[in-house]
């Protein structure tokens, strides 16, 4: 069943109309969706910078930026110029191939694990038969960076932060993959595409945050972690190690670093949305819709407009969870290392395997709701 | 059984001088074991101004405008040691209104003093948030002080025999409303902060400074009286008008960060209640009452008593300082603020020995620190409350 546009599936009809062979044709599209998710990636992880501000402003009685541009929508811009223009500082007694390739190494994992993410049926970059499980996969890849950049850095503070980010990423690595095994159970597949379709068709319904609250709780603490963000921001804390592997990084590199933390952070409020809040299905399915107004699925026009709140629908639901992070950040405190690594192991993972078990266990007993 | 030991190196790493969250120039010599504290010694000494050396080249008068540099958190308390010394040791009585004025300006202070504790405190355990809403009832009170003193932080408010100028019209109004105001914003903090579990976690069971200890190292203010010791100066050394007033001395029994924390929040309210009740009861009420009836009843009027008076007596420039010495002492925000002064009958104190709470605070924080945590030195040293200009001088 093929339901809603296929853009290179057109893309390529139409080179080919052109006169072009299919090889030709296939060649053309490959670049496309990279670059488009280049982009996209990019001017999402500043928009969380630029929200980043205007809600730790707002929570916090200021206003926040305001001149550069509208409501200060500039200011991230402002940031990535003045960065560029720095100066590049490489501590003396650094280690020179760690400490260049840390930051690159970090942007890169997160940057790959976008191929993924599904805003549609055909609006993926690759529709992969183990997609979340590749996601896992390369998220484990930033913390050798992290360790690259704190071991490399040559400064107490750093390597403290790089153990402090190594410790804290494999801790919650186990949690998280139980989490989605439990939904990858569900839904009979890895693929992100299948795990979205899985929970269409019933509006709100059907997604799984219903049929997996506690997994969706544990997903949702493992990737604050994963991302490090506040509560669980202990490779950087900034007031206990300064900046931890941040602390000798400058200019561009230090952009890196940070691009790639806003960047993970919207990949995994995007996958929130994915596994849990039904990916592009919007509240009230379009398939409803379109049957309630007469109008056909194929209709070229319905396509438009249920890939276009498809699209806004992911966005929305990820934005929303961003919202949830931002709040989370400049309202708790920091947990202490101890604590931290007690809650992983002692708690969500425990609780991770119940939810699993539990989950099987229903996916038996009950195959009509589970996806058995 | 035995078991396979794994062994590091300690890794001796300097919080400070330059740390983010080192309050003032503070530098640790910190010895680490992966993430737990072996040892930490504390480096003073960039900061020195020679405070006490310069004290004793200097009449009262011209000292007044330096104290505020001692603990520029609760510049208050420094002024009002710093008169009250000679005072005590020449023995200069203190008009009823103008010790009433002191208590109001003492207890702004110390609610002033406190809230700049509470941000950093939970910005040392990684919550910012409370820091800007500190800043906004904190400008509030150096509004107040702005209105009486003309200056918001370093006053020179104080004086031999009083303070400088009354206060002036509307200001007991203004100040009512800031209480008012205050206690429900003590609600708000307690409401973000308290029975927040990772604050609670954070807090709680850490740095615990036992009864004992605390009396022997000398603790003074909520470090002592977070440990179990009902010891507060202005219960016990009965000075200026606390005895009017009614209210309670906090304290708590667990000797923890967060038992300090509860002591500090507690004692905020009580310096609103101590300060509302001071206001009402103002000998002579606000100014403009005192001011108009002495005009409307001439020479004779009652309220050209020496009790209505903001200060006893305008002190000479070249006020000597009697033969004599004297302890005298002052419950500080941080704890026990003393001068040791010793006058020889010349307008220069001969000896000026400041005691700071800070500074003797400190000095447990390397057996506060010794077997936790890296992350509990900065939940430690922000609950022990220090301020680097009163510790170095």
């Amino acid at each position: 069943m093929s339901t809603g546009m296929d853009l290179q599936q057109s893309f390529v009809q139409w080179l080919e109309g052109l006169g072009l062979t299919p090889g030709v044709a296939k060649t053309l599209w490959m670049p496309l969706p990279m670059v488009a998710v280049l982009t996209f990636a990019t001017l999402w992880a500043l928009v969380a910078t630029w929200l980043e501000r205007k809600i730790s402003a707002a929570v916090q009685q200021r206003i926040g930026p305001e001149y550069a541009g509208p409501l200060g929508m500039l200011i991230p811009l402002a940031d990535v110029v003045k960065l560029l223009a720095k100066e590049n500082v490489r501590p003396g007694k650094a280690d020179r191939w760690l400490f260049t390739l840390g930051p690159v190494v970090v942007v890169m994992s997160v940057l790959l694990a976008y191929i993924i993410v599904p805003f549609g049926q055909h609006l993926v970059i690759t529709d992969l038969g183990v997609g979340i499980f590749l996601w896992i996969a390369l998220s484990s890849i930033a913390p050798i960076g992290l360790l690259m950049a704190g071991y490399g850095s040559n400064n107490k503070y750093s390597l403290l932060g790089g153990l402090r980010a190594a410790a804290q990423s494999i801790s919650y690595e186990v949690p998280l993959a139980l989490a989605v095994l439990a939904v990858a159970m569900m839904s009979n597949s890895l693929s992100t595409v299948d795990i979205v379709e899985q929970q269409t068709g019933y509006g709100i319904l059907g997604w799984n945050v219903w049929r997996q609250p506690v997994g969706f709780v544990i997903f949702w603490i493992a990737a604050l972690a994963e991302c490090e963000r506040l509560p669980f921001d202990l490779p950087e804390a900034e007031e206990e190690l300064v900046a931890g592997y941040q602390t000798e990084y400058s200019a561009v590199n230090f952009m890196l670093f940070y691009a790639a933390s806003y960047l993970n952070l919207v990949l995994s409020c995007l996958l929130v949305a994915v596994l849990y809040l039904g990916g592009w299905e919007s509240p009230i399915s379009i398939e409803a819709l379109a049957a309630w107004l007469n109008l056909s699925l194929d209709n070229p026009l319905v396509q438009v407009i249920a890939a276009a709140i498809g699209i806004t629908m992911v966005l929305i639901k990820a934005y929303f969870m961003l919202f949830l992070a931002i709040l989370l950040r400049w309202t708790v405190p920091r947990v202490r290392i101890d604590q931290l690594l007690d809650l992983g192991w002692k708690f969500l993972l425990p609780v991770g395997l119940a939810n699993l078990l539990i989950t099987a266990a229903l996916k038996l007993a009950f195959p009509a709701v589970f996806g058995g | 059984m035995s078991m396979i030991e794994t062994r590091t190196e300690p890794m001796v790493v300097n919080f400070g001088p330059h740390h983010p969250s080192m309050h003032g120039v503070l530098r640790l010599m910190v010895t680490l074991d992966g993430e737990n504290v072996i040892d930490c010694e504390p480096v003073l000494g960039y900061l020195h101004r020679s405070m006490e050396k310069i004290a004793e080249n200097r009449t009262v008068v011209q000292y007044l405008p330096y104290v505020t540099r001692w603990d520029y958190l609760a510049t208050m308390f420094t002024e009002a040691i710093t008169v009250n010394a000679p005072e005590k040791l020449a023995d200069i009585p203190v008009p009823k209104r103008a010790s009433y004025i002191r208590v109001i300006m003492l207890e702004l202070s110390r609610i002033a003093s406190h809230l700049l504790w509470l941000g950093p405190f939970l910005a040392d355990i990684g919550a910012q948030t409370p820091f800007f809403y500190i800043f906004r009832e904190r400008e509030m009170i150096y509004d107040l002080f702005e209105a009486a003193t003309g200056m918001r932080m370093m006053h020179n408010y104080f004086r031999i025999g009083g303070v400088a100028a009354d206060l002036p019209y509307g200001w007991v109004d203004k100040c009512e409303d800031f209480c008012h105001y205050f206690l429900k914003k003590v609600d708000e903090y307690e409401r973000l902060i308290t029975d927040n579990p990772i604050f609670r976690k954070r807090v709680q069971g850490v740095g615990v400074l036992s009864r004992e200890d605390a009396i022997n190292w000398g603790m003074s203010g909520p470090m002592l009286r977070a440990s179990g010791v009902k010891w507060d100066l202005r219960k016990v050394d009965h000075y200026e008008c606390y005895d009017d007033f009614d209210w309670e001395v906090q304290w708590a029994t667990d000797g923890d960060c967060f038992a300090r924390y509860m002591v500090r929040v507690g004692e905020m309210r009580e310096s609103a209640k101590i300060i509302l009740q001071a206001l009402k009861g103002l000998p002579g009420g606000p100014y403009e009452n005192l001011e108009a009836r002495r005009m409307a009843e001439g020479p004779k009027s009652e309220w050209n008593g020496f009790d209505y008076q903001f200060v006893s007596k305008k002190p000479s420039p070249t006020f000597k300082i009697p033969k004599g010495e004297h302890y005298v002492r002052v419950e500080a925000p941080k704890g026990e603020l003393g001068v040791y002064i010793i006058g020889d009958d010349s307008p220069f104190p001969w000896r000026w020995k400041i005691r700071p709470p800070g500074f003797v605070n400190l000095q447990v924080l390397p057996q506060l620190v010794r077997g936790m945590k890296v992350a509990d030195i900065m939940a430690i040293l922000g609950s022990v409350d220090i301020i680097m200009g009163e510790v170095d001088r």
